[in-house]
């Protein structure tokens, strides 16, 4: 630079669009919608698939599926309060109960790297098999594949989900309405600080375990109790921030969040503060929003927080009556805060 | 910038000056942290903490001013 | 005591706020120098609880963005040789250098690695002793103690392996240069409270009575914010211009003399080019002669790359505080996080970035 005046300084002109895969891609904000709209979409598009949701609801004769698949990645393979085995069923199942499905069998394929000790392949498949069970979800078909050392993380393992829709209520993002309410089904931010803290370079001591759980039991008594539930989400990568941008995108409505009433661990909340996270948008693996209209909020979490799933429960906010489209959240201190995608994977800051 | 969370040293590993490190409590999280540069900070006390090390010791008497200041304001305008 | 739910306290928020109302006659533009108080203001919505009158400047306090493109180039060509493992916080490896940025590196097959510590990029030297460990030594006074100890502590265990690339920057003559700037309008400056914690706030002293302009050191939470802008506020309406420390409880006039003899151990005060402003001078850090075998820069050599360019972005202006980021044409349009033009956009420590996270669509 010739010219040192400071009041005509340079403008950087960077490129920052990516012509490879980058972490970011994965990460659940703008960077992975991206990847869904510009490829993914285009290619298979369908009126099913397009509407984006946790799984797919297919009717088949009389009788109304849910179907899904998910990949599991996760480093390490076993953490507190869960592995990459009771990740992988728990996930599925939730993705199915969502829509309101009873869960009923998983296929499971596995990507196992040259090298992965045969006990530690016997603890994942173990947990599982109790996973499972615990879910009353049977693992009826399978596949396994090996790669070189060094081209996997030890083991990937991707799951699909069938279940049934027993009932006539539809769960889905359209079914939204204004002046709905928002429940959360516990804490916020656990899984994410779990897998992190057991994570090389960034390690710290903590006791957080991982909230990972099936949620499909807790839905299932919401909805035998008469509960008119208008859509479930349950929260994983991207935390509740994300899961709820998606919501409000896909319904066309806004929504208010109370900061205050969202509840979040104090050493959950001490974790993020090292990182320069913020818990909104930290990973869960066990916990659901779920919004119905205002009259069954009382019912509905009367049933939550007697069920282990959902101790924790809470009316963290409502859909709102006007249409901005916008997730805002109310501070303690009463001023708001929109809400919007991050752009990739939360990254821990200096500044 | 710079991002600097305090927390609650609970152990101090006194081996030598530079190295002096310590264990500070997040809110029940637990970091090592360096140490070095608040010589005068013992178990218990308050640390300001950026990128892996302590930058100051927190003065709790000077913390409370704010709030004595509030208190003033409070006194002053007219009920 | 907790030292931050107690900041955070609505009641206490809402007194302070009513008595800047209270005692606002004039209109004033206060900056806040820090990136992190930026942050702060955007996520607790702290302008709304101000009177219209008072203009919030967001000025240049982030390391990240305020590292020049040049310097994000050479990174990026160390990173991308074979041996190396370059080491760096988070927030660095998104910020774009000329034609891609570190995790593009990484996604190439670069070995790039994210620290919370420059102590942690040690130990990575330590236990690769064949390969070469870099680490990426940005930041302002708060993060040179702690990058200045991973530096000294090499050279005491004799790990040649490390090395730093230096990008330490320094707040005082970046104010002085602000105020000397023709169009200025700052009348107020909160200064960064983790700064100071580090260098004290005599340094200031001399600026705020040159200058006629108040200045108080601030911390990060709302309550201090607020504590600090009613302070400016204060001085601005009575005719005072003097330095204030509201943070005084992790901030002493002396700074902390052990961080900063180990700063003058290792450092010597330099030149420095800011994103965005251009050169100031004795604005930044570099490693003495003493230590001059740990700097990247003598070890890789010259690294070729190209200047910047001239676009429709503003982030100069409004890293000085002349420009609000609504004032540009590309904000939120051609100009997003993922598709920064300019460094204000980069990080998420920038006052575009800021804006286009919490506010820019209310």
């Amino acid at each position: 630079m010739k010219n040192p005046d400071p009041t005509f300084p340079s403008c950087p002109t960077p490129i920052s669009r990516y012509d490879r895969i980058v972490m970011g891609h994965g990460g659940g904000g703008r960077l992975t919608h991206n990847l869904i709209d510009d490829i993914f979409i285009p290619a298979f598009n369908n009126s099913i698939l397009r509407q984006l949701t946790d799984s797919a609801v297919l009717q088949v004769g009389e009788q109304r599926l849910a179907f899904t698949t998910d990949s599991y990645v996760v480093h390490p393979l076993f953490f507190p309060g869960g592995d990459i085995g009771s990740l992988a069923v728990n996930g599925t199942v939730n993705d199915l109960a969502m829509s309101g499905a009873r869960p009923l069998y998983l296929s499971a394929g596995c990507i196992l790297e040259e090298g992965l000790p045969l006990e530690d392949l016997k603890k994942i498949v173990d947990s599982m098999q109790r996973a499972a069970a615990a879910a009353k979800v049977q693992l009826v078909t399978g596949d396994t594949k090996v790669v070189d050392r060094g081209r996997g993380d030890g083991i990937y393992i991707n799951t699909a989900g069938i279940g049934v829709i027993e009932h006539d209520l539809k769960i889905a993002p359209s079914q939204i309405q204004p002046g709905d309410a928002i429940l959360l089904n516990g804490d916020i931010g656990r899984h994410g600080v779990a897998v992190m803290a057991s994570r090389a370079g960034l390690s710290f001591e903590t006791t957080i375990e991982s909230d990972c759980a099936p949620l499909a039991d807790l839905v299932l008594k919401l909805i035998d109790a008469g509960v008119e539930i208008h859509c479930l989400r349950d929260l994983t990568r991207g935390g509740l921030a994300t899961a709820l941008i998606e919501l409000a995108a896909s319904a066309q409505l806004g929504m208010e969040l109370q900061e205050a009433a969202i509840p979040v661990r104090e050493d959950v909340s001490g974790a993020c503060e090292i990182m320069g996270f913020d818990p909104l948008y930290v990973a869960n693996e066990g916990r659901l929003v779920c919004i119905l209209p205002d009259a069954a909020v009382d019912q509905a979490l009367k049933i939550m927080r007697a069920h282990p799933q959902g101790q924790g429960a809470a009316l963290i906010g409502r859909v709102s009556a006007v249409e901005n489209l916008r997730v805002i959240l109310k501070n303690r201190i009463g001023t708001r805060r929109i809400l919007d995608l991050l752009s990739g994977e939360q990254l821990p800051r200096i500044c | 910038m710079c991002l600097a969370v305090p927390g609650k040293i609970v152990s101090i590993d006194d081996q030598d000056s530079v190295m002096r490190m310590g264990k500070v409590s997040f809110g029940g999280i637990i970091k090592n942290v360096n140490l070095a540069y608040v010589a005068e900070a013992g178990v218990g006390d308050w640390v300001i903490v950026h990128a892996g090390f302590a930058l100051n010791k927190l003065d709790e008497s000077e913390a409370l001013q704010v709030f004595e200041y509030l208190q003033q304001i409070g006194d002053l305008e007219p009920e | 005591m907790k030292y931050v739910e107690e900041y955070r306290d609505p009641e206490a928020v809402h007194k302070i706020s009513e008595e800047i109302h209270r005692i606002t006659r004039g209109s004033w533009n206060v900056m806040e120098v820090c990136g992190g108080q930026t942050h702060a203001i955007m996520k607790y919505g702290i302008e709304e609880l101000l009177p219209k009158s008072i203009t919030m400047l967001h000025g240049p306090g982030c390391p990240v963005c305020v590292t020049p493109v040049e310097l994000i180039d050479k990174a990026i060509a160390i990173a991308a040789q074979p041996g190396v493992i370059f080491c760096s916080f988070g927030d660095m490896l998104r910020v774009p250098g000329t034609q891609r940025d570190l995790l593009a590196v990484k996604a190439s097959g670069g070995d790039v690695r994210m620290v919370y510590s420059p102590l942690d990029a040690l130990n990575i030297a330590r236990e690769c002793p064949y390969l070469q460990v870099v680490f990426f030594a940005i930041g302002f006074e708060t993060t040179a103690p702690a990058n200045a100890m991973a530096v000294y502590q090499a050279r005491q265990y004799g790990i040649d392996n490390f090395s730093v690339l230096v990008s330490q920057v320094l707040i005082p003559p970046a104010i002085e240069l602000l105020l000397n700037a023709p169009q200025t309008q700052i009348s107020a400056f909160l200064a960064p409270g983790h700064v100071c914690s580090i260098i004290g706030y005599e340094a200031f002293e001399s600026i705020a009575a040159q200058y006629h302009t108040p200045i108080v050191v601030t911390g990060f939470e709302p309550v201090d914010i607020l504590s600090g802008i009613l302070h400016c506020i204060q001085q601005l309406e009575s005719g005072r211009a003097v330095v204030e420390n509201q943070y005084s409880r992790a901030v002493q006039r002396q700074g902390n003399p052990a961080a900063l003899k180990m700063m003058n151990e290792v450092y010597i005060v330099s030149d420095r080019k800011w994103r965005g402003i251009g050169f100031i001078p004795r604005s930044g850090l570099t490693l003495s002669d003493k230590y001059a075998a740990y700097d990247a820069e003598r070890c890789f050599g010259a690294v070729s790359y190209s200047d910047e360019v001239a676009t429709v972005c503003i982030s100069g202006t409004i890293l000085q505080g002349i420009k609000k980021p609504r004032d540009c044409p590309a904000f939120g349009n051609t100009c997003t996080p993922e598709n920064p033009l300019g460094a204000t956009m980069v990080s998420s420590e920038g006052a575009c970035a800021a804006y286009y996270a919490y506010a820019a669509h209310m």
